[in-house]
């Protein structure tokens, strides 16, 4: 069967054999770097395509289909056409900081990549504080647009930094407290155990209604941290022109435009790691033959399906509702996400404390 | 002269020091056209809003004056080009007034049924933009999938889909191609069996009401103080319909309600619009198979000249009332002309509605309003 | 009684989207509800009332109905039409207005039609031709008569 982490150890294997182990770590991490940054292009392409054809057959149009079979080179057309383009700097801005917000939110979305599963024992660092990791570096990433906003020293830009800073600080609060529930259930910040505690079940099915409700805060959370619409305000085409990325233009552009859609996959990554299982097969019960045929799937189809599964739901969100104000961005969270997200949480530890969970 | 940069100045010195003054065009996605306006802003919250108009003037008044009474009519398609069909007609209307012919009554059938058609093209444009305006792309393409069909139906018989220049004084240009009847009964089906998404993806949407509802208020008194007219002006509940109140040709006798809606807020007019493409329905399925057999047009003599006078007519358009004034001195040309557009009037009270709100309820206004900027600068 | 309220403006809001969200989904899973047509493989046929371009139709024998009035110069608003008129000597000796160039700009043209209507001939008429894009101005500038061109016989 195949089976990633039988490459992943016979790799190291060799390594160990033919080198010194400080030596084989540097190749590993070689390695890892090579593969993480080629994920990033290959996703961007993928996400941005299927963007696109998901907006267009909703919007019964047809989407790219010229460049390659169905349009499929259409993206990367794209990327070398922003390769060509001349990065313009405003006359004004903050040189430093206008240059190094692009990068800022583009290691930020790599650094959360590390606690990923991607397969069985297919993990860069399988860290015991992951989701810990997790929340507290997707944090930063406000930092790199409030950048990107101050130092283009334009008037859309920064207040499509100020929506942003407020709008990811809080919602960020119902996205921990719902990571928190799941954290409750399992008794482990490791994102391999969590993994693990769904081998006989998702948490999604396990947890009974709690688990249903912080999964709907989680994705409905996770859409306004990834400024996706209809919480997109700090974009918000229709108001601010281009929000905090007025300014950027050609490669720098395309980094923002690619970390969103990064950010995207690690947020749906996240949520299919907590509440979908993982890389785990989805079994039922004591139907000993459908789990035997599930198992048969490779573990990475299993993550890659629930992970597009969320990243699809997310974009149909996307092209269905209208964007929220600012004032009722913020009164969803502190009215109504906030306080069931607390309420949630106290259920669940109840759930968890009398073992009602499956 | 009064520059902009001075105006900008004189903005920054009668403003605080936290004041943030911001362009809102004249090239913005918001501002559908190239209106500019100069929003005073106190973080979110709107302090005062100015316009600025010109970008788009091209002195069709003054055109007009040098353009015969045949030829002029054209012209007026590009003032509101989204209802020039309407344009046309009011001016059409004018020349006749002038000229004091009688027109065929099957002129008149065709002339209503293309304005009717004409405006709920208007409104389907008007409501894919709005819901852009709020943030949701997807309606936009769901409503022009119905407008491409009337597009198409004004394409057949007219012989272009949007500056049509089919009214003439005296009645239309041509008649009425033989599938007419049978593809506006079409529409009215596809209309029918589509107009619950409308319901289904914007009116009913939670996110779209908060976002509309006590928004962008103007009571009846202040609609009528700024010269509101048209949908704005019967979302506050007034009284205006040219249709109604100075019913023209046949709009005495077919049956329609006048649109009235006492909430004066964005969710008022957005629902007045909704309502009137089903009323316009309404009277098309009155007409279409009542079209009387006859002339088209009414026998005008080669060049028209309008005796000495002046002559004024107002028609309803897609937008609010649209009012032609022509000034004759008895020559094959118009001495002067001066068209009361409803858009200007409506960008008018736009400060008073979105004054103290977010910039966000800023653009839900401005896309109630319906704004079309050639039609405020002509 | 806040909580029951509270709980159905939850209730309601979700619906609400979830009522949008079913139009949508419902239109990505039924592809045949696409409306968009391809274009250059498609090319949309355009009703014969289409005004596209104005043209001057010429029979076989090379005879167009064009007398050189110029009812279509003075009913263009636009100054789109400039006709240059000569005199024929026909072969009973007596000299004959005809038309020498027909010049038709096509980027000044609104497409009004009154041109047709005013023509008393039915020498010119419209076109359904839509794709008017060139790479130089000037060769929007057209000559409407063909070279060797005359009137067609019966025609005043």
């Amino acid at each position: 069967m195949f089976s990633l982490q039988g490459i992943t150890n016979g790799i190291e294997k060799w390594l160990h054999n033919n080198m010194s182990a400080n030596m084989a770590l540097l190749v590993e991490c070689a390695i890892v770097i090579f593969l993480a940054i080629s994920l990033f292009a290959i996703l961007g392409l993928i996400l941005v395509l299927m963007e696109r054809k998901v907006a267009a057959h909703m919007q019964i149009r047809l989407g790219p289909n010229r460049v390659g079979p169905f349009g499929m080179l259409q993206t990367t057309a794209d990327t070398l056409k922003l390769l060509l383009k001349e990065g313009l700097t405003p006359d004004g801005a903050d040189k430093f900081l206008f240059n190094l917000a692009p990068f800022v939110i583009m290691i930020v979305a790599m650094l959360i990549l590390a606690p990923i599963a991607f397969a069985t024992g297919f993990q860069i660092w399988d860290l015991n504080i992951g989701v810990l990791y997790v929340t507290a570096i997707s944090s930063i990433s406000v930092i790199a647009i409030l950048m990107a906003g101050w130092a283009s020293n334009n008037k859309y830009s920064m207040l499509g930094a100020m929506r942003s800073g407020a709008q990811i600080v809080s919602y960020e609060l119902s996205a921990g407290l719902s990571i928190i529930s799941i954290v409750v259930l399992t008794g482990s910040l490791q994102i391999s155990e969590i993994i693990e505690s769904q081998r006989n079940g998702w948490w999604l099915f396990k947890g009974h209604i709690p688990a249903v409700i912080a999964f709907v805060i989680f994705i409905i959370a996770v859409t306004a941290e990834t400024n996706r619409a209809p919480f997109d305000l700090a974009e918000a085409e229709s108001e601010l022109t281009a929000g905090f990325h007025t300014e950027y233009s050609g490669m720098r552009f395309a980094l923002f435009f690619l970390a969103e859609y990064i950010n995207i996959f690690i947020v749906c990554a996240i949520g299919a790691t907590l509440f979908l299982g993982g890389w785990m097969p989805l079994h039922i019960g004591s139907w000993q033959g459908f789990n035997h045929i599930m198992d048969f799937i490779p573990s990475s189809v299993w993550f890659f399906g629930k992970t597009f599964l969320l990243i699809f739901l997310i974009m149909w969100f996307r092209w269905t509702f209208p964007r929220l104000r600012v004032d009722q961005l913020l009164s969803l969270e502190w009215k109504y996400l906030l306080p069931i997200s607390m309420f949630n949480l106290l259920l669940m530890t109840v759930v968890a404390i009398m073992g009602w969970h499956f | 002269m009064y520059t902009e940069t001075e105006i900008i100045k004189d903005n920054i010195k009668a403003g605080s020091e936290t004041d943030l003054i911001i362009n809102i065009g004249p090239q913005h996605p918001a501002t559908h056209g190239v209106l500019h306006l100069i929003v005073t802003l106190d973080g979110e919250t709107i302090k005062k809003i100015e316009p600025h108009l010109g970008y788009i003037h091209r002195s069709i008044e003054k055109m007009c004056e040098s353009l015969s009474y045949r030829q002029f009519i054209y012209v007026t398609s590009r003032m509101d080009y989204l209802s020039s069909h309407i344009n046309n007609y009011a001016c059409a209307m004018c020349v006749e007034k002038g000229l004091q012919v009688e027109i065929p009554r099957r002129a008149q059938f065709i002339r209503v049924l293309m304005s009717e058609l004409t405006r709920i093209a208007s409104h389907e444009l008007w409501w894919g933009a709005m819901a852009m305006d709020l943030g949701a792309f997807t309606p936009f393409f769901y409503a022009f999938r119905e407008r491409e069909t009337i597009n198409d139906i004004m394409e057949e018989t007219c012989g272009a889909r949007l500056t049509m220049n089919y009214m003439v004084p005296g009645g239309v240009m041509y008649d009425i191609h033989p599938n007419f009847q049978k593809r506006v009964k079409d529409f009215i089906q596809l209309f029918k069996s589509k107009i619950h998404e409308y319901d289904e993806l914007v009116t009913g949407n939670i996110i779209f009401q908060n976002r509309m509802k006590g928004v962008g208020y103007i009571s009846e008194e202040d609609a009528i103080s700024y010269g509101c007219t048209g949908p704005v002006a019967r979302g506050s509940g007034v009284h205006c319909d040219i249709r109604k109140l100075y019913p023209y040709e046949l709009y005495n006798e077919v049956e329609f309600d006048e649109i009235l809606e006492t909430g004066g807020d964005s969710f008022a007019r957005y629902l007045v619009r909704v309502k009137e493409m089903h009323q316009s329905i309404r009277i098309i399925e009155q007409l279409i198979d009542n079209i009387p057999e006859g002339d088209f047009q009414a026998k005008t003599k080669a060049v028209l000249k309008l005796p000495k006078g002046e002559f004024y007519t107002r028609a309803e358009t897609a937008r609010g009332e649209l009012g032609v004034y022509i000034v004759s001195e008895g020559g094959a040309t118009p001495y002067r002309i001066k068209f009361r557009s409803p858009g200007f009037s409506n960008l008018s009270a736009l400060e008073h509605m979105a004054k103290g709100s977010k910039i966000g309820d800023l653009m839900a206004t401005m896309g109630t309003l319906d704004l079309v900027i050639p039609d405020i600068d002509r | 009684m806040f909580l029951k309220e509270y709980i159905k403006d939850v209730y309601s809001g979700v619906k609400s989207l979830l009522i949008g969200m079913r139009r949508t989904g419902k239109y990505f899973i039924t592809p045949r509800e696409i409306i968009t047509e391809q274009y250059p493989e498609f090319r949309a046929q355009l009703s014969e009332r289409f005004r596209g371009e104005v043209v001057m139709p010429h029979d076989e024998k090379n005879e167009h109905a064009c007398t050189g009035c110029t009812a279509c110069e003075l009913a263009c608003p636009n100054g789109t039409i400039k006709i240059i008129t000569k005199f024929d000597i026909q072969p009973d000796g007596k000299k004959k207005k005809a038309i020498d160039t027909f010049i038709y700009h096509l980027e000044l043209c609104t497409m009004c039609n009154l041109c047709i209507v005013a023509c008393p001939t039915d020498a010119i008429k419209m076109a359904q031709n839509f794709e008017h894009s060139v790479f130089d101005r000037n060769t929007l500038t057209k000559k409407l008569n063909n070279p060797g061109s005359k009137i067609r016989e019966g025609i005043e």
